[in-house]
C-alpha cells in the first residue's frame, strides 16, 4: 500500500524539490488521475526502465509534446463520458521554451487539462544550461559570468502572464515551501472548467548550488524577498495573493545560493544586486505583497 | 458501375474510407495538398455522419502529438499530411513506431523544400523510411481508399502494433476525379474489428508509458520493432487476400506484377506513375519489345524476398522513383540492390529519378528508360541518373 | 528480482525496488520526545519515505538519501543528522 502516489526508489538528486512537487500534487489530486510528462529530470528520475515511481498512469512522449499529448488524452477521457483528471507536470524548459507552441494550441483550443510547471530556472536535466526562465543575472553553464559577462543577461520571461493572454480561466504561481497553498491551488485548478496552469518554484540543489537540508527554506526566501510572489488569477482577475509581513534583502537570497556568487566578488556584483532589488520592490508594488 | 460506384474527388474517396474506420479522434494541420482530406472529414463531423472528435492543431507536430495521447488511450486515431509537414512530424513518428502505437496516416506525397515546390514527388515519405512505421504506396484512388481500411487492420494487429503511412501521390491521386467504389461502412465495420488494446492510461489499472531505457534494453526495444516490421510482411499479404474476399478487388500484397513472366526489362516503381507504365509496356510489347512492370506496394517494410521471386528471370531490371538520396543513389534502387547482393542474382539493375517536383512523366520517358536498360545489359554506364534533365537551364 | 522485458509497460509504484538508502551519509535521527507531530518532515520529504508508524514520525532508510530537508524544517529541531557507520 503505497502512502504516496509517487513511490521512494526514484532517481533525484536529495534534496530537490520536483519530487516534493510532484507529490503535493498528485496528494491534492487523487488515483483519479492521468499525467503526462515532457522530457526532463522529472522523466529520467521517475521512469528508468523496468522501472516506475508513478502510481498513477503516466505517459512521456517528447521535450516539447507534453501538451499536446495531454490535449489528446484528455479528449479521449471526455469521449468516454470519464471524469479523469489529466495533468502535465513539466520542468521550465519545455514550459517556458520548447513546447510553448503546443503549450499555446492546448490553452488556446480550451482543454480541460492542468500544466503544472516545476520550475528551476534552467536546462537542469541537460547540465544547468539557460532557459528563458533563467532570472536575471544568474549563473548556469551557458551564462557563465567572466570579465564580459554577469551572467545571464535577460529577465526572466513571464510565463503566467502568457497563460493569461491565452484567457486560461485559472492561472497560479505557488512554491514548494508552501505546501498548503500549492495543494489549495491544485484542488481550485482541477475544478476549473478548462486550461488552468500553475507554476510552481522548485530549487535544484544541482544547479542552484546550496546545501540540500536548505531547498525548501531557499523556496521561502524567493517569496519573502518578493522575488516569487503567490499570486492567483481566476478568469483573468487577480484574485489572491500572499502576503509578505516584513520583505527580506534579496541578498539574504542570493547570498545562499552558488549561482549569485558572482553578484558578490565582481566589482559591478552591488549594482546588480541593487537591479535585482528593483525587480522584487516592483513585484511587492505591483501584488501589493505588503498592507 | 456497381451501387457504390461515384465519380468523386480523391481526397473525398479517402476521406470517405477514413469515415468508414470509425477513428476515435482526427487531428490535423493544413498543408497542400493534403487539405481537402482533412476538409471533407471535418464536413462529415459537421453534418454527424462521423462520430468522431477533430481537433484543429497549431502544428503538424502537434497533430500527432495529439494522437499520442488518444492512442495510449485505447483510441483509434487518423491524421493526415505532407512533405514539410511530415518533416515537422519527424520526432513524433520515430515515438509513435517505438511506442508501438498503431497510428494510421495517408501522405499525400508532395517534393521537400527548398526551393519550395508544392508538386508531387515521393522525397517526403521515402525520407521517412527509417522511422519504425509501415509505408504502402498505392496506384490509383481506388486502392487508397482500401489500402487505408488495410492499413488499420494491419497497424491494430496484436502481433504488429505498429503505425502505419498510405502514401498517395499529391494532387495526382488527391485531387483527381475518377470513378471509385466507395466503401460500403457495414462491411468496412465487419472487415476491421474494434480496437481493444489490452493495456491504455487508465486510472484502474496505472501503467507507465514511455519509460527511458538506457544501453542494457534500448537494443531490444528496437529489436522487436524490426521483428513486428517482418511479421507484418505476412499480415500485409493476409489482409490485401482477406480484403479480396470481402471486397472482390486485389492489388497485391507486397508487391504485383504487369506483364513481368517473360520480361527481359523489369520496371520496378512505386505509385501513380505505374498507370502511365503500363500504357507504355503495352505499346512496347504490340512493337514486340519483352517489358514488363514489378510494382512495389509496401516499401517498409521491405519485401526483398518478394522482390528476388518476381525479378529471377530478368534480364535487366530499371528503378523509377520519385525520390533521390543526395549523396547516394535513392531509396528504392539502393534498397533493392542491396536484397539482390548476396542472392545467387546477378542482375543489372539501373535507376532514374524521375518525376521530381511534379514534373510529368510521359509514355516517352518510360521508352526511354527502357532503351538505356537494354544498353545496360552489354554494360553499365550509369548507376543512377536524373531522367529528362534541362542542361539548357543548369 | 523484477522481469525486464523490452516493449513492455512498465508497473507502477516500481522504483521501490532501487534501495536508494545505499547513497546517504547522513541519517535523520528523531527524537519523537521533541517531536509535536506536525508532519512537516513527512509533507517536505523529497523520497515520501517519513511516515506515521504507531503514532511516531519514523523515516524509511531503505529510501532515505539523508538530504536533511526534515531537520533543517522541523520546527522543533526533533531530528538530527548523524554520519552513518556502514
Amino acid at each position: 500500500m503505497e502512502r504516496s502516489l509517487l513511490a521512494p526508489g526514484h532517481r533525484a538528486c536529495a534534496g530537490c524539490a520536483m519530487p516534493t512537487t510532484i507529490k503535493l500534487v498528485l496528494d491534492a489530486a487523487g488515483p483519479n488521475t492521468i499525467v503526462v510528462s515532457p522530457t526532463g529530470c522529472l522523466e529520467v528520475t521517475t521512469t528508468p526502465f523496468p522501472e516506475s515511481a508513478w502510481c498513477v498512469p503516466w505517459i512521456h512522449s517528447l521535450f516539447e509534446n507534453a501538451s499536446a499529448v495531454a490535449s489528446g488524452v484528455e479528449v479521449m477521457m471526455k469521449r468516454r463520458c470519464k471524469d479523469t483528471n489529466v495533468i502535465v507536470i513539466g520542468g521550465d524548459g519545455s514550459t517556458f521554451d520548447i513546447g510553448m507552441g503546443c503549450n499555446s494550441g492546448m490553452f488556446e483550443r480550451g482543454h480541460k487539462v492542468l500544466y503544472v510547471c516545476y520550475d528551476n530556472e534552467a536546462y537542469m536535466n541537460t547540465g544547468v544550461q539557460r532557459s528563458g526562465s533563467t532570472p536575471f543575472c544568474a549563473q548556469t553553464t551557458t551564462t557563465p559570468p567572466g570579465s564580459k559577462s554577469s551572467g545571464n543577461p535577460r529577465p526572466k520571461k513571464d510565463m503566467p502572464a502568457i497563460a493569461l493572454a491565452h484567457r486560461v480561466p485559472y492561472v497560479a504561481t505557488a512554491s514548494v515551501a508552501y505546501p498548503v497553498d500549492l495543494r489549495r491551488k491544485v484542488k481550485s485548478a482541477l475544478q476549473t472548467n478548462g486550461p488552468s496552469y500553475i507554476q510552481v518554484n522548485a530549487p535544484c540543489i544541482t544547479g542552484w548550488t546550496f546545501d540540500a537540508g536548505t531547498m525548501v527554506e531557499i523556496a521561502r526566501l524567493a517569496v519573502e524577498t518578493g522575488l516569487w510572489p503567490l499570486a492567483e488569477w481566476v478568469n483573468g482577475e487577480l484574485t489572491g495573493v500572499k502576503k509578505i509581513r516584513r520583505p527580506k534583502p534579496v541578498q539574504e537570497y542570493l547570498k545562499v545560493q552558488g549561482r549569485y556568487k558572482h553578484l558578490f566578488k565582481k566589482p559591478d556584483g552591488g549594482d546588480i544586486q541593487k537591479e535585482i532589488q528593483t525587480i522584487a520592490d516592483k513585484n511587492i508594488a505591483k501584488y501589493k505583497l505588503v498592507d | 458501375m456497381t451501387a457504390n460506384m461515384k465519380v468523386v474527388e480523391g481526397s473525398y474517396a479517402v476521406a470517405h474510407a477514413v469515415m468508414c474506420c470509425k477513428p476515435d479522434v482526427i487531428s490535423a494541420y493544413p498543408i497542400t495538398p493534403q487539405t481537402h482530406i482533412v476538409e471533407h472529414l471535418s464536413q462529415m463531423v459537421a453534418n454527424g455522419e462521423l462520430d468522431s472528435e477533430f481537433l484543429t492543431v497549431d502544428s503538424e507536430f502537434s497533430a500527432l502529438s495529439v494522437l499520442v495521447g488518444v492512442s495510449a488511450c485505447g483510441g483509434r486515431c487518423y491524421s493526415s499530411t505532407t512533405s514539410q509537414g511530415l518533416a515537422l512530424m519527424y520526432e513524433v513518428l520515430y515515438n509513435a513506431s517505438g511506442m508501438r502505437l498503431p497510428l494510421v496516416m495517408n501522405v499525400a506525397n508532395r517534393a521537400m523544400g527548398a526551393p519550395l515546390n508544392i508538386w508531387n514527388d515521393q522525397q517526403d515519405s521515402v525520407g521517412a523510411r527509417d522511422v519504425g512505421w509501415l509505408q504502402i504506396y498505392v496506384e490509383d484512388v481506388q486502392e487508397a481508399v482500401d489500402a487505408t481500411l488495410q492499413a488499420y487492420k494491419i497497424a491494430e494487429d496484436e502481433s504488429i502494433r505498429t503505425p502505419a503511412m498510405v502514401c498517395m501521390d499529391g494532387f495526382i491521386l488527391t485531387h483527381v476525379y475518377e470513378p471509385v467504389e466507395l466503401l460500403d461502412k457495414e462491411r468496412a465495420s465487419a472487415f476491421l474489428p474494434e480496437f481493444r488494446p489490452a493495456k491504455i492510461l487508465d486510472p484502474a489499472r496505472p501503467m507507465t508509458f514511455g519509460a527511458f531505457a538506457d544501453p542494457s534494453t534500448y537494443t531490444e526495444f528496437r529489436y522487436q520493432q524490426f521483428e513486428a516490421q517482418q511479421k507484418a510482411l505476412g499480415k500485409i499479404e493476409s489482409v490485401a487476400r482477406e480484403f479480396q474476399e470481402t471486397f472482390n478487388r486485389y492489388y497485391g500484397g507486397l508487391i504485383d506484377s504487369y506483364r513481368a513472366d517473360d520480361a527481359e526489362v523489369v520496371i520496378v516503381t512505386m505509385g501513380s506513375v505505374i498507370g502511365t507504365i503500363k500504357d507504355a509496356i503495352d505499346a512496347m510489347r504490340a512493337e514486340g519489345k519483352k517489358v514488363g512492370l514489378v510494382k512495389v506496394r509496401c516499401y517498409r517494410p521491405f519485401p526483398a524476398q518478394a522482390l528476388r521471386q518476381a525479378l529471377k528471370d530478368a534480364s535487366v531490371i530499371a528503378v523509377i522513383e520519385k525520390d533521390v538520396s543526395i549523396g547516394a543513389e535513392a531509396g528504392l534502387v539502393t534498397d533493392l540492390k542491396s536484397s539482390f547482393y548476396n542472392s545467387k542474382l546477378r542482375i543489372p539493375i539501373i535507376g532514374f529519378a524521375a518525376g521530381l517536383g511534379g514534373r510529368d512523366i510521359t509514355v516517352k520517358d518510360i521508352r526511354k528508360i527502357v532503351e538505356r536498360a537494354e544498353a545496360a545489359r552489354k554494360g553499365i554506364e550509369s548507376e543512377f541518373e536524373f531522367l529528362d534533365l534541362r542542361w539548357e537551364i543548369l | 528480482m523484477m522481469e525486464i522485458k523490452a516493449g513492455r509497460l512498465v508497473d507502477p509504484c516500481s522504483t521501490r525496488v532501487t534501495k536508494t538508502g545505499a547513497w546517504r551519509t547522513f541519517v535523520p535521527v528523531v527524537d519523537h520526545e521533541k517531536c509535536i507531530k506536525c508532519s512537516l518532515c513527512e509533507i517536505y520529504c523529497p523520497e515520501g519515505c517519513i511516515h506515521q508508524e504507531d503514532g511516531l514520525f519514523v523515516p524509511d532508510l531503505d529510501y532515505c538519501k539523508g538530504c536533511s530537508v526534515c531537520a533543517h524544517e522541523c520546527p522543533r529541531m526533533a531530528i538530527s543528522m548523524v554520519l552513518e557507520e556502514k
